[in-house]
């Protein structure tokens, strides 16, 4: 078995899986936020009416909460919401609940592993989709909608069909100004964005090896634009230091078999990997960022789960570095905890320095709530995960998706700029 | 949920690939925390121009498809978030079935949570339903599609059909078996007593 089948076996109490089994999970670790949040309790609400009593959940030790989307609350729909989320869990006895402005707070995807809130070999679901990132952490994390996690809340268990693995071997160490974000959107230009649709992205190789564990989380929570049911990356010393600085030493790693099967093995080469852009209105548009030099921009935008997490800041902050931008450019690291390293190195006066405004954390405008969303007509080069119509803003605004090496390097001139051709 | 018999209807054909669930809800209206009332959001920035009027070129506005209870649509709809507000507002809007090629894995789960079927179909089954002129039936007891020119059969899962033509929800399932629940909560106790 490889691991995600080895997880699901492990949790559904079986000695052995296949892909296409449906197998009763245990869940390790459930998830919701301010929108998922608010949808679960509407979902509870239903339930109580026709009857039934809600008085405890599952677990509650289990459960923890961000708030991320619509914060620092956006308005006053907003602000009620986050009143409703702190009383959800005061009323459930939740305990891990990061609130905006009481110290660590973030995306709910950064704090799974910036707090170590998801360990090695758990099953972990959340109310997003892009849950799927912490499976880089060599976890089965998936999203779910309201009802299943209100289930699992409820129950501590959920039904998978085990997925078919996708293997992506990624060979040799990607080259300077080449970053995870450009192989996964080479990818999902390569599969298209229903090319894993029910089906797990596992990826390994030597090029994976090298890879920073910031940088792993950007390949695992892009897997949702494949349509993924979940991506992972089997843990090795790297992700052992990374929980050891957080704390969290005891848990039960799984890893593939020698014979794991995969359904299908997808090869690349790191070295002829370049920097790649996203074109409107879809993440599998892709094309190498040298081809579109010409695309005039109104904005750059840094930010989101798959995009301000350190080592995104410290690349954004390498192109940023005496120079100063030409287009408005938002820095929202992706929790506080990034935002004090950020400042600690001296990233966040490199931005100020260039122009860039530096802002809290929150989903803000990837997913066009608040906090910079785009007009009609406006183009934008964003390092987020989805340039759908409308999705940072206007129906008719624009947005390219890129690396944070492309994004700044953007930002300084002005058009989609290769940070190879910086002068 | 309201049992999922037999649906005769007129069908609407939005003839899109990867309509995104903010495509079906804009986030501006994921703040709403009540699950009805999503109707009126439904394909929102699709369907009214920014002063509010209907946009009279998109299907939902043509009344040739009134009261449709069924959705045409291309391939991997329901793609992007994993916000059930794209489910409820197909729901509330009136919408029981969508037909397409393929769907977005939690959307399509998210379908059964609220009485929506899913089908999915073979590309040259999805372009004759495009072009029928007659109204669509959805047999699930039989596992039918028929029109005036076609009847072909789909496939879904038995507890899937199940859930829906009882119109019950997991919860709802979980619920048959309290009583059984409720024993092994008192059994457990005695028959695993605790030692520490």
């Amino acid at each position: 078995m490889n691991i995600t089948e080895k997880i699901l076996a492990r949790a559904s109490g079986r000695n052995n899986v296949s892909p296409d089994d449906v197998v009763f999970a245990n869940v390790d670790k459930v998830m919701v936020h301010d929108v998922s949040g608010p949808g679960v309790l509407a979902v509870f609400e239903k339930l109580k009416k026709s009857g039934m009593k809600i008085e405890k959940l599952w677990n509650p030790d289990k459960v923890w909460v961000a708030e991320d989307h619509f914060v620092p609350a956006a308005d006053k729909i907003s602000a009620q919401n986050v009143v409703l989320l702190t009383q959800f869990t005061k009323d459930f006895g939740i305990r891990k609940h990061f609130k905006y402005g009481m110290g660590q707070y973030g995306i709910c995807h950064t704090l799974s592993h910036e707090e170590a809130m998801v360990l090695p070999g758990e099953v972990y679901v959340g109310g997003d989709s892009h849950t799927n990132t912490t499976g880089a952490l060599g976890a089965f994390a998936a999203g779910l909608g309201h009802t299943d996690v209100a289930y699992v809340l409820l129950n501590g268990k959920i039904w998978f069909k085990v997925p078919e693995t996708l293997y992506f071997k990624l060979n040799g160490k990607l080259p300077d100004y080449v970053m995870a974000k450009d192989f996964i959107l080479k990818i999902i230009g390569d599969i298209g964005t229903d090319g894993a649709a029910y089906k797990t992205m596992q990826f390994g190789g030597t090029g994976i090896s090298e890879m920073s564990v910031e940088e792993r989380l950007t390949l695992t929570n892009m897997t949702t634009e494949a349509g993924a049911k979940s991506g992972i990356i089997e843990p090795d010393q790297k992700i052992r230091d990374y929980l050891a600085q957080r704390g969290a030493v005891n848990y039960n790693e799984v890893h593939g078999d020698p014979d794991a099967q995969y359904a299908k093995l997808y090869e690349y080469e790191a070295s002829e990997l370049e920097p790649t852009v996203a074109k409107p209105f879809s993440p599998e548009n892709v094309i190498v960022a040298r081809e579109l030099s010409s695309t005039p921009l109104d904005k750059a935008y840094i930010g989101s789960c798959t995009g301000a997490k350190l080592d995104d800041l410290r690349a954004a902050a390498k192109i940023l570095k005496g120079r100063t931008v030409k287009i408005r450019t938002e820095v929202l690291p992706a929790a506080i905890s990034i935002f004090r390293k950020a400042m600690d190195e001296g990233l966040v006066k490199i931005f100020l320095d260039a122009g860039v405004m530096v802002g809290p954390p929150t989903c803000g405008a990837c997913c066009g709530a608040h906090m910079g969303v785009l007009a009609k007509d406006e183009v934008c080069i964003s390092t987020t995960n989805r340039n759908f119509p409308g999705r940072m803003g206007h129906v008719e605004s624009k947005t390219y998706l890129a690396s944070p090496l492309v994004a700044a390097a953007s930002a300084v001139t002005g058009k989609i700029t290769d940070p190879r051709d910086l002068k | 949920m309201e049992p999922f018999t037999k649906i005769r209807s007129v069908a609407t054909p939005l003839d899109k690939v990867n309509v995104d669930t903010d495509q079906i809800v804009p986030k501006q209206f994921l703040k709403l925390v009540q699950k009805t009332g999503f109707g009126q959001y439904l394909f929102f920035d699709w369907r009214y121009e920014r002063d509010g009027t209907p946009r009279k070129d998109f299907v939902l506005n043509d009344s040739r498809y009134k009261g449709s209870k069924i959705l045409l649509t291309r391939n991997n709809f329901g793609c992007g978030s994993s916000r059930e507000h794209a489910a409820w507002a197909l729901l509330d809007f009136g919408f029981r079935v969508v037909i397409s090629t393929s769907f977005a894995d939690i959307f399509y789960n998210n379908c059964f949570k609220n009485g929506i079927l899913p089908v999915k179909v073979e590309e040259q089954v999805l372009q004759k339903l495009f072009e029928t002129k007659s109204e669509i039936e959805i047999d699930l007891e039989k596992q039918t599609i028929k029109t005036d020119d076609l009847n072909v059969s789909f496939s879904i899962e038995p507890h899937w059909k199940k859930i829906l033509i009882e119109g019950l929800d997991d919860i709802a399932v979980t619920l048959k078996y309290d009583d059984r629940i409720a024993k092994y909560e008192t059994d457990h106790r005695n028959s695993n007593p605790r030692v520490l």
